[in-house]
């Protein structure tokens, strides 16, 4: 049976993770609630402002249940902010923002800049025979990569891509070009 | 855009893929005014995705006014300094030059902007030829269509700004969803010909509607927000993000309402969780009939 996989939908891109999702022929929900989250079996965590996201979580009273779904091994993609509520350590976030410490890498937020400084670019990644093309919006950094995650692509030296466990993570967002196949893979995995 | 990928290619920013992304990732989203750095520190602690940068509210700007500008380059700059979130700021209708400056500061997004007084009564900024990406208002479908032609990379509905007054935002969300939905459901080729003719829109972009039912760039809202209620009220329409002005800093307690605001934009189905959020704000900002306005700014702008 195909998985159910909602896109945390608390603000950001959450409908460009959904579109390709429901091209690669899932069910998807969009999760806003406890209760939706608990009906599926596997999330995306989309860009947009990781700060505004971990508030939101918080109010929304998702935050322990989050922890506890990811805790006990759910699927999860986090894009771009997704990446950052994801990550063991934050740098340059604000002190009250939560890190769900499920993959153990240090973030630095908005590390290229502003938006002017924000690109396209083709990477290659591990087990896909040809570049993927990554779009890095006000894009976060990989400082420190942990014991046990695996680094899947880089750009210019500096992690983009990383999987640990049943975390794949990406400073980038595969959601823009079109390119369904880190979704695809996500998928496989589940 | 997507090009092909057949070897690493050098990393290219300010293109249209980049500059559509950060709307796209703005999306469920409040964009706050603020006119100082104290603001834009309450607006970020209370989940705002955005501050834009101005010397006055819409509402003070009404009050006061005299020819209205782009702000200060210092005061734009310690705003940018304050917070962490993607900064914006308004240039003048057609007034590249301001623009220009804006860019230079590094500001994230520029807003071409109905809310200061026009530089230029025929011409809109190039705004292909620009690295940062630009929103536009918009009170109908064919103005929204000719910012996106002169490279407008999110589109707000105008409403009417510095009112607490939702009537306008409305009729332009309403006008503009609903003209979507008429093209898409257009019969043939012939009828998207007449819409373009109708529009005063290039024809390749209605043609893109008829086909995906939506505009190539997201569309947020802007122009009247003053309560949670109204938020998700625009948010029910269509709208995709909405931008508030003079209804936080109006207000009678700004923190509680900008959080207000930012929880009702997630949850804007959700009546129930709403009627939480709206209880106990103290007063929204005194409210104008649009009536009686001297000065419609959404009737700036071509």
């Amino acid at each position: 049976m195909k998985p159910r996989v909602g896109v945390l939908a608390l603000q950001g891109g959450f409908a460009a993770h959904a579109a390709i999702l429901q091209r690669l022929g899932v069910r998807v929900d969009e999760i806003r609630t406890a209760e939706q989250l608990a009906a599926v079996d596997a999330l995306v965590m989309p860009g947009g402002e990781s700060t505004t996201m971990s508030m939101l979580l918080e109010r929304s009273g998702l935050l322990e249940p989050l922890a506890g779904r990811l805790d006990s091994g759910m699927g999860v993609l986090g894009t771009c902010a997704g990446m950052i509520l994801l990550a063991a350590e934050v740098v340059d976030g604000r002190a009250d923002q939560h890190a769900l410490g499920l993959v153990d890498i240090t973030v630095r937020r908005n590390a290229y800049g502003t938006q002017i400084e924000s690109f396209e670019a083709d990477i290659g990644v591990d087990g896909f025979e040809t570049p993927f093309h990554a779009v890095f919006i006000r894009a976060p950094a990989v400082e420190r990569v942990g014991p046990g995650v695996e680094v899947l692509a880089r750009h210019e030296g500096r992690p983009v891509l990383c999987r640990s466990g049943p975390a794949t993570v990406a400073a980038f967002h595969p959601e823009l070009s079109g390119d369904g196949r880190l979704h695809a893979r996500f998928l496989d995995d589940l | 855009m997507s090009g092909t990928p057949s070897s690493d290619t050098a990393a290219a920013t300010g293109t249209t893929l980049v500059k559509r992304g950060l709307a796209e990732m703005l999306k469920g989203g409040v964009i706050m005014d603020v006119v100082t750095p104290e603001h834009a520190r309450i607006a970020e602690d209370a989940g705002a995705v955005s501050v834009m940068a101005l010397e006055r509210v819409p509402s003070d700007i009404r009050a006061h006014g005299g020819v209205s500008r782009m702000s200060d380059p210092e005061m734009i700059q310690s705003i940018m300094a304050a917070v962490s979130i993607p900064v914006m700021a308004k240039t003048r209708i057609g007034h590249f030059a301001e623009a220009q400056i804006l860019q230079a500061l590094g500001v994230d997004y520029v807003d071409e902007s109905e809310v200061l007084t026009p530089a230029d009564e025929a011409h809109h900024i190039d705004k292909w030829a620009f690295t940062v990406p630009f929103v536009c208002g918009a009170t109908n479908l064919g103005e929204a269509l000719r910012r996106i032609s002169e490279g407008a990379c999110m589109i707000r509905s105008k409403g009417e700004a510095g009112t607490g007054n939702i009537v306008e935002a409305v009729r332009h969300l309403r006008s503009i969803v609903g003209d979507m939905r008429r093209i898409a459901a257009a019969g043939d080729e012939a009828e998207l010909f007449e819409w373009a003719k109708q529009l005063r829109a290039p024809l390749p972009l209605v043609q893109e509607i008829a086909n995906t039912g939506w505009l190539p760039v997201p569309l947020f809202c802007a122009g009247g927000i003053a309560t949670p209620a109204d938020a998700s009220l625009v948010m029910q329409l269509g709208a995709e993000a909405a931008f508030v002005g003079s209804g936080i800093f109006k207000s009678s307690n700004p923190p509680k309402m900008a959080s207000a605001i930012v929880e009702a934009v997630t949850h804007y189905r959700d009546p129930e969780i709403l009627a939480k959020i709206s209880a106990g704000l103290g007063e929204a900002m005194a409210g104008l009939e649009t009536a009686d306005l001297t000065t419609k700014m959404a009737e700036r702008g071509w």
